[in-house]
């Protein structure tokens, strides 16, 4: 059967995915329902940190500041819910537009800068909208807001209820797995990744890399939209806690646990952070300092994340053959 | 059309207090392989980066095919088809040789706001950069890394992508740096089969090669060129031997 995928890696892979598609039904039949409510949390920020490694990990554009774009979808939800509108489709085009217009002012300025002081400007720029938030009497404030409804998407698939919300996420969150998939082996995917690695010979070559690398920001701050988006209407309830630079920072650990610039890194190292999360504080309310020890040793012995140690499986069952 | 395909006029470049750049006029007729000699840090380097843009100059101007080029950009000069090699191997050390060259074509067919059809399956791509493998001869290494092929090979490599660019002309920058006799050998031969079709501006430290391959030659010194001519007048130049050459090449 040619369909199955080769690598050891990529078969586990198609499991993790064909597990997660069996989710609301294993959880049902385990007679666990909470677990739904967390995977859903786990996969939503899965589609962030998709985004977020597009550009760091296939771009070399390590962003302290991806957060903002959770921030920005869940507002997108938020404020016009707060004014009765909760047509999801008017959500979705609010969530995506803004995203992409942020996206491309602040871009425009920090593709300026190289290195630490693009990590410091996209840090800056995500404060900025955190106060700017923290501002927004109207809206809560830092007491948040309260969402009463979930988005409404008449005639189409309904995001009521806890299964169907999670097949949204998971639905979201295949697209964009695939469109990077797409992205990054087509014309324009190349063209990043050359970047990431040359770019005075990129551009030698004639590409003019600073519209291509600001392309890519503006696409990955739009699929991160998405996942604010879904975060609002599963919390049911947005504040400006949820775009703070530490959460950026966390999105960026998750890419380097699951392993940067791999396809499906981010999800697997997601998943990881957040299972890691609720397992050590279910155990002790230190669990903040053994989950950084845990992370620095990750970083320091996993080159490459759990993406890198799966690919040493197929490199070993390809010497069996 | 010009005769001259490219004309450098009084350009200048400091950095501090040294000209690595002073007062250089050049001109490059079309279908000639044009070299520039000089002692290290002579500023051959800063001169061909000035000319494909990486540097911008301080004052002068640069002219290709009769259009002055001097406010343009590194990438806009490489579309307008002035190529340039890496005298350190500048290459996707992490990609394959195709992939690669595949880049080089890329930057030569148009825009890349492609963002669903994939690269791989680009036979036509494919097919233009496996040409420009072959003619530097490196059409069986096509599946390896970058990282993990010979210096030599990664030479020819810089010089294949140049050619993938389809470019008008060439500068190439010490094609031969830290080659062994035969890898030296094979690549003289590469530029030699160019020669004619290709206009080339070369950055050279084998004379030998360079005597072979050059119609006129410049010779570059503090930033300065003190002569251009062809390579058996530049070979009698008296000056030009007490500046360089040195005894062995009288």
């Amino acid at each position: 059967m040619n369909w199955l995928p080769v690598t050891v890696s990529g078969r586990i892979y198609a499991l993790l995915l064909l597990i997660l598609a069996l989710a609301p039904f294993i959880f049902e039949w385990i007679n666990q329902p909470f677990y739904l409510d967390l995977l859903s949390r786990a996969l939503i920020l899965a589609i962030a940190v998709v985004s977020l490694n597009l550009i760091l990990g296939f771009g070399g554009m390590v962003s302290l500041g991806h957060a903002a774009y959770i921030g920005i979808g869940a507002y997108c939800v938020g404020i016009p819910s707060y004014y009765d509108y909760y047509n999801g489709w008017l959500h979705l085009a609010l969530a995506l537009s803004v995203s992409a217009t942020f996206a491309l002012l602040t871009g425009a300025i920090c593709l300026r800068t190289k290195g630490v002081y693009f990590i410091m400007i996209t840090m800056a720029f995500s404060q900025m909208v955190y106060f700017t938030f923290l501002s927004l009497e109207e809206y809560g404030a830092d007491d948040g807001l309260v969402i009463y409804s979930r988005s409404e998407f008449p005639e189409f698939i309904s995001m009521d209820g806890a299964t169907s919300l999670y097949y949204w996420i998971f639905a979201l969150l295949l697209a964009a797995l695939f469109f990077v998939h797409r992205l990054v082996h087509a014309r324009f995917g190349r063209v990043i990744v050359g970047s990431k690695f040359n770019e005075p010979r990129m551009q030698a070559l004639g590409f003019n890399t600073y519209r291509y690398r600001l392309a890519c920001y503006v696409l990955a701050a739009m699929i991160c939209s998405l996942a604010g988006m879904l975060l609002g209407n599963f919390t049911g309830f947005i504040s400006p806690d949820m775009i703070g630079w530490a959460r950026s920072g966390e999105l960026v650990f998750m890419v380097i646990i699951g392993g940067v610039g791999t396809l499906f890194g981010p999800l697997v190292g997601t998943l990881v952070f957040v299972v890691l999360e609720e397992v050590l504080s279910a155990i002790t309310v230190y669990w903040h300092l053994i989950f950084g020890i845990l992370l620095v040793a990750l970083v320091l012995f996993g080159k490459g994340g759990i993406h890198g140690w799966l690919s040493l499986l197929d490199r070993k069952s390809k010497a069996h053959d | 059309m010009t005769e001259h395909l490219l004309r450098v006029s009084s350009l200048h470049k400091h950095f501090g207090g040294i000209a690595a750049t002073d007062d250089v006029n050049l001109a490059v007729k079309r279908g000639q392989v044009h070299a520039i000699i000089g002692p290290n840090g002579a500023g051959k380097t800063t001169l061909i980066s000035q000319l494909s843009g990486q540097l911008k100059a301080d004052s002068g101007d640069i002219e290709f095919r009769g259009r002055s080029i001097i406010n343009d950009s590194a990438a806009s000069r490489a579309r307008q088809g002035l190529a340039r090699s890496f005298q350190i191997t500048s290459v996707v050390m992490q990609m394959n040789l195709l992939e690669n060259v595949m880049l080089a074509v890329q930057g030569n067919s148009g825009h890349s706001f492609r963002f669903w059809a994939p690269v791989r399956e680009d036979r036509e791509m494919q097919e233009a950069a496996m040409a420009s493998l072959a003619e530097v001869g490196l059409q069986d290494r096509a599946g390896l890394i970058a990282a993990n092929v010979s210096h030599g090979e990664q030479r020819q490599l810089e010089v294949a992508m140049a050619l993938a660019m389809k470019p008008r002309m060439l500068l190439l920058d010490e094609p031969m740096a830290g080659m062994g006799k035969e890898e030296g050998a094979m690549m003289v031969d590469i530029l030699n089969r160019l020669k004619g079709d290709m206009t080339i501006l070369l950055v050279e430290h084998d004379m030998d090669a360079v005597f072979s391959l050059a119609d006129q030659l410049s010779v570059l010194v503090n930033g300065h060129i003190i002569a251009t001519d062809t390579v058996d007048n530049i070979r009698g130049n008296h000056e030009v031997q007490k500046a360089y050459l040195g005894d062995g090449h009288a």
